[in-house]
Formats: structure tokens, sequence, C-alpha cells
């Protein structure tokens, strides 16, 4: 029961005046009054947006720029450095909008494992007692995260990666592969007959792996003997296909690089961009991570591990049984913006020429089409549904490992 | 630094009656002397109640013997073997000594049977039916076998510490070391806590216990030690220690604590 400030104690008159609240008695109401500011709220959002986008539409008719999607099926005509699907300049301006899209996910992909890699080594690095170590990974945080992004781009790509030879002085590296300012030109690998085996055995050795690690953890249980059953897995994972290629008679042959007078023609090229980009975002990214774990382990309580090592347990065990599981539930939330910016902050590659979705698409693709509200949705939609998959796939990780609690 | 390091040596005879000697045990943290010429002899089977003002340095003391933290001088055998920075020695005595905190220190993460279950498998390398078994065992002993599958997160205080306790006894120790561990409880459950800590000293459990609870040292106690700015100031048993203390540093502790 709530009483209104503007209600008298007259008791006798209360129940009538509950019935019919003056506009006052609303507004000093604390249900109604949020009531109405909701309302005010979604009023002026609607206005504000009704407001906006009239107004393109009406600069846009006065402009007499063509509006709607279908820019997309016509030709794009120009070319694109990196692709890992096919295209070329005859293809579709939805086909060059996947390739830009696709080179993005490559980037962020492996930029976020990379980085959380990273960032792990150098944020546990940093508590370490070696103080040759800890020293080392405090000067790698606070060199790398004070640096603007695109000036550590430019330092990656304009100082270390242009300053490599021109294409015929290539320097020759081992398995006919050669380093220029073009990039790293590596043989091409072209799959033959029983490469199919090789495939074969690879996922078969991952199956094995699995249930080699699930028997070794049954038999830990079951007799408490440790089994390296990681070690086996990976060495099986790594050996089994190995093998398969050799019995099956090298099933793979190569279109080698050769130089020629200016240019090296055949094999595949790794991209300075990609390089520069990648490391740049990965190192970046990496000094976040770390300062993240760092804080994250430092907030389980001493207690904790104190509790461990009572137990007898080993500084290492302590580490990866009771206090990284907490330390989890305290890095996962800081640790998803991370990723979300590493993500966001690959459109840096327009900087470099990395052909990115942005580059392409909000870049090439609006130049030429001018059809700039139509891309800058796609490009922002894309952004966010990419960042909201992140997010949600984060979200559910870390309810797994949220604590029970009362 | 030790220049009586001759008399130090225990002999082998009253060493193997020894659960516990601390000969001569400093320690500073800084400038502060926190440890002052220590000396403690607990026999196998003792129940030691340890008291004296906060600050006092009980618990570093007690976490002296399981190497939580670290003597700079002086000597302290536990089960007749010298604690040294030999990491092997330290994993051996931490798996034969079990300690009790005053905020239970459970793992969260964990449900409470995998946190009675976690240093026998991994350290005691015992298989997760028999840990189990264990853990089942101990839980029943302090109560509550019905929390098994909860988290620490849904027991009360009380539960929590109940659950610590049968954590450290699931390891098999020679040796309980407790701080304050009623100190963090409210006052209706600091009963279940002491009735089980009773029922181990009835089982002839060694114990080393941080309390104010007076009740519990004259129950419980074969001796009481009463510490004061570092240093040992009075032991006696517990009726001599209640009735007729002897300094008056004890005197006046006694005072504040009985007068509420
Ligand atoms: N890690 C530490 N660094 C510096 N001083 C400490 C540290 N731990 C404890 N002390 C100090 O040592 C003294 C004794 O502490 P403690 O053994 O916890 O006392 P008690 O358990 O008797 O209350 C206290 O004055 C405390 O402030
Ligand atoms: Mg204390």
């Amino acid at each position: 029961m709530r009483e209104g400030p503007a209600m008298t104690t007259d008791a006798p008159s209360l129940p009538a005046k509950r019935k019919s609240m003056s506009l006052i008695d609303h507004i000093y109401d604390p249900r109604s009054r949020g009531i109405i500011l909701q309302v005010l709220l979604a009023v002026a959002l609607i206005w504000f947006t009704a407001e906006i986008v009239n107004n393109a539409i009406t600069n846009l008719k006065k402009q007499s720029i063509a509006s709607g999607f279908d820019f997309l099926g016509r030709t794009s005509g120009f070319d694109i450095s990196q692709s890992l699907i096919s295209y070329s300049n005859t293809m579709t301006y939805a086909r060059a909008f996947w390739v830009g899209l696709l080179n993005t996910l490559l980037v962020a992909g492996l930029g976020i494992v990379l980085a959380t890699i990273i960032g792990f080594i150098v944020g546990i690095g940093r508590l370490s007692t070696n103080w040759i170590i800890a020293k080392l990974a405090s000067v790698y945080v606070e060199v790398l995260r004070n640096i603007p992004p695109l000036l550590m781009l430019f330092a990656i790509y304009f100082a270390v990666l242009k300053s490599l030879p021109a294409p015929r002085d290539s320097i020759e590296l081992p398995f006919y592969s050669y380093l220029n300012v073009r990039g790293l030109t590596v043989p091409m690998p072209t799959w033959l007959d029983g490469i199919g085996y090789v495939v074969a055995a690879f996922f078969i050795a991952i199956v094995a792996a699995v249930l080699i690690a699930r028997w070794a953890r049954i038999r830990q249980e079951a007799t408490g003997e440790r089994f390296p059953g990681v070690l086996v897995g990976i060495g099986l994972v790594v050996l089994a296909p190995l093998l398969t290629f050799l019995l099956a008679g090298r099933p793979v042959s190569f279109e080698y690089p050769t130089p020629g007078r200016f240019n090296l023609s055949g094999g595949v090229t790794m991209l300075p961009e990609f390089v520069a980009l990648l490391t740049g975002l990965t190192l970046y990214t990496a000094a976040f991570i770390a300062e993240i774990v760092r804080s994250g382990i430092l907030g389980v309580s001493k207690g904790q591990k104190e509790a461990a090592a009572a137990l007898g347990l080993r500084p290492g065990q302590s580490m990866r049984l009771v206090v990284i599981p907490q330390a989890l539930r305290i890095i996962i939330p800081p640790l998803t913006n991370q990723y979300l910016n590493l993500t966001k902050n690959s459109s840096l590659a327009v900087a470099i020429g990395y052909p990115d979705l942005v580059s392409v698409f909000a870049g090439t693709v609006l130049n030429q089409t001018n059809q700039a509200i139509e891309v800058i949705l796609i490009t922002m939609a894309v952004y966010l549904v990419v960042s909201l998959l992140t997010s949600f796939f984060m979200n559910w990780f870390n309810s797994r490992m949220a604590l029970v609690e009362r | 630094m030790d220049p009586a390091a001759a008399v130090v040596e225990p002999s082998a005879a009253r060493s193997a009656a020894l659960a516990v000697e601390m000969r001569k045990v400093n320690k500073w943290y800084g400038e502060f002397h926190v440890l002052r010429d220590i000396d403690l002899e607990v026999s196998k089977g003792e129940r030691i109640v340890v008291c004296g003002p906060s600050g006092s340095g009980k618990s570093t003391m007690i976490r002296c013997i399981n190497r939580l933290e670290e003597h700079q001088a002086g000597h302290i055998f536990v089960e007749g073997e010298e604690l040294t920075s030999d990491l092997r020695q330290i994993e051996k005595i931490r798996s034969e000594v079990g300690m009790v905190f005053q905020s239970f220190n459970l793992f969260p993460h964990l449900t409470i049977l995998d946190n009675l279950c976690l240093a026998p498998q991994w350290v005691r390398k015992m298989p997760r039916a028999e840990a189990e078994k264990v853990a089942m065992s101990y839980l029943e002993r302090v109560k509550i076998p019905d929390q098994a599958l909860k988290f620490p997160g849904q027991l009360s205080g009380g539960q929590q510490q109940r659950v610590a306790i049968a954590r450290a006894l699931c390891m098999n120790p020679r040796i309980m070391l407790f701080d304050e561990p009623t100190s963090a409880l409210d006052p209706e459950m600091v009963k279940e806590v002491l009735d089980v800590m009773t029922g181990l000293a009835q089982q002839g459990m060694t114990m080393l216990v941080v309390t104010h609870e007076m009740g519990f040292a004259r129950a419980v106690a074969d001796r009481v030690i009463f510490m004061d700015r570092g240093e040992i100031v009075e032991q006696a048993a517990p009726e001599v220690f209640f009735n007729a203390p002897k300094s008056e540093r004890t005197q006046a502790f006694l005072a504040q604590i009985l007068n509420h």
C-alpha cells in the first residue's frame, strides 16, 4: 500500500481518494511515474528515429541516389588481393562482400586464439616468482597496451615488413619459399588421390585421442594412476596422419614459386598486410588479456591457495585445479570485451590495405556504387551479428563456470 | 645461526613421542618481530589450545608447522622430521598435517564431495571410488552426508566448517591445526563445530587449536598456551591456567574475555 504525499490522513475519505487519483497523485506515485517516464521516452525515440529516416530519404531523393539492394547482384569490376573463396573482378558485389567478411573473420578468429594464448602466458608470467620472467611480462604489458593500435600496425607494416627486399631480391628460405616486400610465398600444395586417407587418419586420430583422454580419466578415478592422456593424444593426432601420408606414397604435388625477372610466379602468398594486421591485433590485445588474467588470478582469495597447499597439493596442481577454474569466472566477462574489441579493431585493416570487410565493402564497394546507406547498414549489421554471437557463446561458457550460491 | 645446534637434535626416543617440536623459533615481518624464541613440544595425542590477544602471533605460529609461513631462525620438527625448504618434504608434511581455517576456505567451484576427494585423488593417488567412500564416511562423522552433492555456497557457515574439517580428515592426518575455527560463525552454529572437534579429540587426534572458546579449552585441552606479542607467556593445564594464572598479562587477558 503506497501513500502519496498529497493524500490526507482523513481516514473516511481514503478509499474514495485511492479510486480516483489526481494527476498530481500519479506524478508522486513511483509506479505511475515509472510508466509515464517510459511512455515519454518511447515517444521521443520514435519521433527521433522517424525524423532521421525521413531526412535521409529526402536527402537521397534530392541527390537522386538509387536505393535498394539490387547493386549486390552487379559485377564488381575490381580485384581483391586476398581471398579465401574463388573470386575475380567479373564476379558480383555480393561475392566481394563474402570475400571481405571471410577475410575479417580469418584475422579476427586467428587473432582471438593467438591473443588468448599469449595473454594467458604473459598474465601468469607476471605473477611468476622468477624475477626476470615477471619483469619481462610487465614490460610487455606496459609497452604494448600504451601504444595506439593504429600506430602499432604502422610500425609493424612500414618499419618491419616494408623494409623487406623487392621481389627480384627475394630472400630465399628453405622449402622453396621466398620472402619479400610483397609477402611470404610458399609452394602451393595440390592434393592427389590418397590424400583422403590422410584426412581420414587425422579425424580417426582425433576421435581416438578423445577416447584415450576419457579412458585416462576413468582409469585415474578407478586406480589413481595418472596417464599422460593429453600428450599421447597430441602425439597421435600428429603422427597418425603423418604415417598415413608416408604410407600412401606422399599423395601431394607442389606448385613451386619461380622467381621471374621482376616478380615471383606461382605458389601461395601470405600478404604482409595480413601478417601485420594479425601480429598487431594479437600483440596489442594480448597485453590487455594478460592484465585480465593477472587480476583474475589475484582475485581468487589467498585462502584458496593456502587451503590447497595445506592439503599437500603442489603449486601447479593448486593453480590448475583450484585457482584457474575460479579465476575464469572473473576473467571471462572482460575477456569477451577484448574479443569484441579485437574483432572491431580488425577494421583498422583499411589503414594498411588488408582487404577486410570494411576495406572491401564499406570502402571500395561503397565508393563505386555510392549506396552509402545500404552498404553501411549491411556492414554494421554484420559486426553486430558477429559481436552478438561472440557474446552469446561467451555468456554460455560463463554460465557453465558460474558458482552455485545459495 | 644457532650456537647450540648440538642441543637441538632431538633424541630418537623423545622425537618418537613428539608430534611437533619447536626450538627457539623466530620470525620477522620486515622489522616486525612476530615470533620470539618460541619453544613448544606437543606429544602425540595431546590437545593444545592456544589463546592470546589479536595480533599476538598465534596464527603465524601454527602456520609455521605446515610451512604456510616460513620461520627464519630456530628449528621445527614434525613427527621427528625437521622442516627444511625441501619441497618434497614440505608436501609430505602438509599431507600429514590437516588445517582448518577461520574462513573455511572450501573450494567454491567444487561440490562438497569433490572438495573432499580432491586431495586424496591428486596427492594420495587414491582411486575415485575409494576416495568417495572415505569422503562419505567423514561426511557422516560430521553429520552432513546428505549435503554431499551441494556446493559450499549452498551451506550454512557451521556446515561449511564441518565440511572443512572432514576435508582435512580425508587425508588421514596425524596432526590437526585449527585457526580460530568458530570465530567466523554465527553463535548458534559454534556448538555444532565444537562438538565435531570434541569428538575428534576423544578419538585421540593430536590437535593444536587457536580459539577463544574457553569452555572448549576447559573440557578438551590437555594444555592451554597463552601468547602475547610473539611470545609464549604461559602454559599450563586448563584448571591451573584458568584458576591460577601466573602472569599479569594472562590475568588481564582472561579478565577481558571471561567478562562478557
Ligand atoms: N604477511 C604479513 N606481513 C606483515 N605482517 C604480518 C603478516 N601477517 C601477519 N602479520 C602481523 O603479524 C602479527 C601476528 O599476526 P597473527 O599471527 O595473524 O596474529 P594472531 O593470529 O594472534 O591474531 C600481526 O600484528 C600481524 O599484523
Ligand atoms: Mg589469527
